[in-house]
């Protein structure tokens, strides 16, 4: 009994601020819906292929919505509880209101829950219906098919959100780390009004619906992954926070520059003026550099640590995601984003490899890096986790990250097989979509064994938090 | 000037980087879209000639010119301050740095009046290619003229307040942009308006 009271009291000294913990929550709920998002992930690969499977009860499109949507919503989880945990340690006080951070938890999980639910029980123009859609029209869109209510309640919470942060950051230290997180999290919840814009003009829809989605991953999530970057690297390296900040500096602003200007990629199909097609080529083409500085930068911090931090995963988790976010969001976004080239591989499968490898490696990914780092010190176990924990997360980073490139690499040939059988022929030769979708047959097969090894993984990572050190008992 | 002059032994080369490093990388990734426009520009002009070549006709050369000396003697009157400022002469550095922020407002004067004569005669960025490019191209320039201002009048006024006593190296990061602004310049104003 009495080492029990031990452990609780050790525990509540792992965390420098005791209000950090209620990261804890977002976190666990993010993982959650990860689980649930691959899920779904798996059951649509297996309809490519096998067209009927459960298309009775959950038909594609809504497994689609629902692995895009559960996507995006644990990555806010995960973004949240993320900044929940990193502001008040650098700001150095305690969170403005931990408990206005738990009623917003409950609010948007929810929120979260009952639309996904309304997603896979109630068909999708009665749940437009029943939300009174028809008031401020909003759903319908890919990516932004929640209902209008559950995107007022988005807005509220990241208001929330945001104001409790910023009190937090107005009564506490200013650091570089806690301004350009807050920067990116103010412009995450700006571009998400373009949300409620939906003009009748499918060309002009489209061309706002891009100030959501792409300011998004293309802008202002950036800023968040650099400034959790920055935060990761110094608590696990030592490194002077000075020469961290630099860099980071550095990298924002060729994010925001190329990333804003490179918009323009997207313009392609939208009858915007002819310069904008230079303008999306040129800046986007230069999107992958300050992804290629994370690297650089990851593997040099890490190089020039001073000290040797006992998280070995975390460590493994950082330089991971800029590997993977240069590869993902970096290599295989300039593959198709040239006018000329995207002429012929817009909306093919190499689109889809382009995604799935992009929002792994620079978002799934550092919001497991923040975890990695949190939750040993959330659970008071300490710097770390036991050795045999971190080996069970290690084999989840490999088995996850391996399979995601071979996910990648298999939609990659899709996309490839795709563009020389429907797109590149001359009208009247080309294929059918239909008839080429079956020529690519043995790539989604390959895809959803390689999905099965990344669910594995997921399996793997997940045990790892369930490992305890066995102590010995003390006499 | 004897040749001996010129000649430089190895040990005497300072291989000190001026300015900071991010800054350097920064001007790197600068650099990358501009030699990616002009390399645009360039590839263009070969598959549209006969439109590059009329294009280039309705450019103002002695515009360019004017430019073209405004922002080198900008550029080198930021190295007579940075040289200055080393030697602890700062109301001279301060000084310098006005005429090389004026020469750099002839530059965005001019420029602007080109842009104008332009439009006058009914031409803008949708005209066709070239003007497409002409305009995408110095206008990016000109972007880094305002910032390149914006810097050289946060250094003036550090120097203003005693700022580089102990390390110049912020200077020198300043100057280097400012120098890059003008590199760019000087391929860009043979490409577009003479070759």
């Amino acid at each position: 009994m009495l080492g029990h009271q031990t452990l609780k009291g050790s525990a509540m000294n792992t965390l420098k601020y005791q209000s950090q913990a209620v990261a804890k929550p977002y976190f666990v709920f993010a993982m959650i819906l990860f689980a649930g998002q691959i899920l779904f992930g798996l059951l649509m690969g297996l309809q490519y292929v096998v067209g009927d499977f459960l298309a009775g009860p959950i038909p594609f499109n809504v497994a689609r919505m629902v692995h895009t949507n559960l996507l995006i919503v644990w990555l806010l989880f995960g973004f949240m509880g993320a900044a929940y945990y990193l502001v008040p340690e650098e700001a150095e006080t305690e969170l403005y209101s931990p408990k206005l951070a738990i009623v917003l938890f409950w609010v948007f999980a929810a929120a979260g829950t009952l639309t996904i639910l309304g997603y896979l029980f109630v068909p999708y123009s009665t749940l437009a219906h029943i939300t009174g859609n028809d008031i401020l029209p909003t759903m319908g869109r890919e990516f932004l098919e929640q209902p209008t209510i559950t995107k007022i309640g988005i807005v509220l919470v990241c208001l929330g959100f945001l104001f409790n942060l910023g009190m937090t950051i107005l009564k506490g230290r200013k650091t570089v780390i806690n301004l350009v997180l807050i920067t990116g999290l103010i412009g995450l919840a700006v571009f998400f009004l373009f949300a409620f814009y939906n003009p009748t003009n499918l060309a002009l829809d489209k061309y706002f619906w891009w100030f959501v989605v792409h300011l998004w991953v293309e802008g202002v999530w950036e800023l968040i992954m650099g400034a959790i970057l920055a935060y990761v690297l110094i608590k696990i390296t030592g490194v002077d926070r000075e020469v961290i900040e630099k860099w980071l500096y550095v990298i924002i602003a060729m994010a925001l520059i190329t990333g804003i200007l490179g918009t323009g990629h997207h313009f392609y199909w939208l009858t915007t003026p002819v310069y904008w097609q230079w303008v999306g080529s040129i800046f986007s083409a230069l999107e992958p550099l300050p992804f290629f500085a994370m690297v650089l930068y990851a593997f040099n911090m890490v190089n020039r640590r001073r000290r040797e931090h006992p998280n070995k995963a975390a460590t493994l988790w950082a330089l991971g995601t800029s590997v993977m976010a240069f590869l993902g969001a970096g290599v295989w976004g300039f593959l198709h984003t040239l006018a000329p080239v995207n002429y012929y591989t817009h909306g093919t499968q190499i689109t889809a490899a382009h995604g799935h490898m992009a929002f792994y490696g620079a978002y799934a990914m550092i919001v497991m890096t923040m975890i990695s780092y949190c939750m040993p010190k959330i659970r008071g176990i300490g710097e770390a986790n036991c050795n045999r924990a971190q080996v069970w997360e290690m084999w989840g980073f490999w088995l996850m990250t391996v399979a995601m490139v071979f996910i990648t690499l298999f939609l990659t040939g899709a996309g490839i097989l795709q563009v020389w059988l429907q797109r590149l022929p001359e009208s009247g030769e080309a294929l059918s979509f239909m008839a080429t979708q079956d020529k690519l047959s043995i790539f989604y097969w390959l895809r959803e064994i390689a999905g099965v090894f990344f669910f594995i993984g997921l399996i793997a990572y997940f045990r790892s938090f369930f490992i305890k050190e066995k102590v010995e008992a003390q006499t | 000037m004897s040749n001996l002059s010129l000649v430089v032994s190895p040990k005497s080369i300072n291989k000190r980087l001026p300015g900071d490093l991010a800054m350097w990388f920064f001007i790197l990734a600068e650099l990358t879209v501009f030699s990616l426009f002009f390399i645009a520009f360039a590839v263009t002009e070969q598959f549209n000639g006969e439109m590059f070549h009329a294009g280039k006709s309705m450019l103002h050369t002695v515009a360019g010119l004017i430019n073209t000396l405004a922002l080198i003697t900008s550029s080198f009157l930021v190295v007579l301050s940075l040289k200055f400022v080393s030697l602890g002469k700062n109301q001279l550095t301060v000084y310098l740095l006005i005429l090389s922020i004026v020469a750099a407002c002839v530059y965005m004067a001019t420029k602007l009046w080109e842009y104008n004569q332009l439009f006058v005669m009914g031409i803008d960025i949708e005209t066709n290619t070239f003007f497409t490019l002409y305009f995408l191209i110095t206008g990016f320039h000109f972007l880094h003229v305002i910032l390149g201002i914006v810097i050289l009048i946060c250094i003036a006024v550090n120097v203003k307040k005693g700022g580089y006593k102990e390390s110049i190296t912020g200077f020198e990061a300043g100057a280097s942009y400012w120098h890059m602004v003008d590199l760019v310049w000087i391929i860009l104003f043979p490409l577009i308006y003479i070759l």
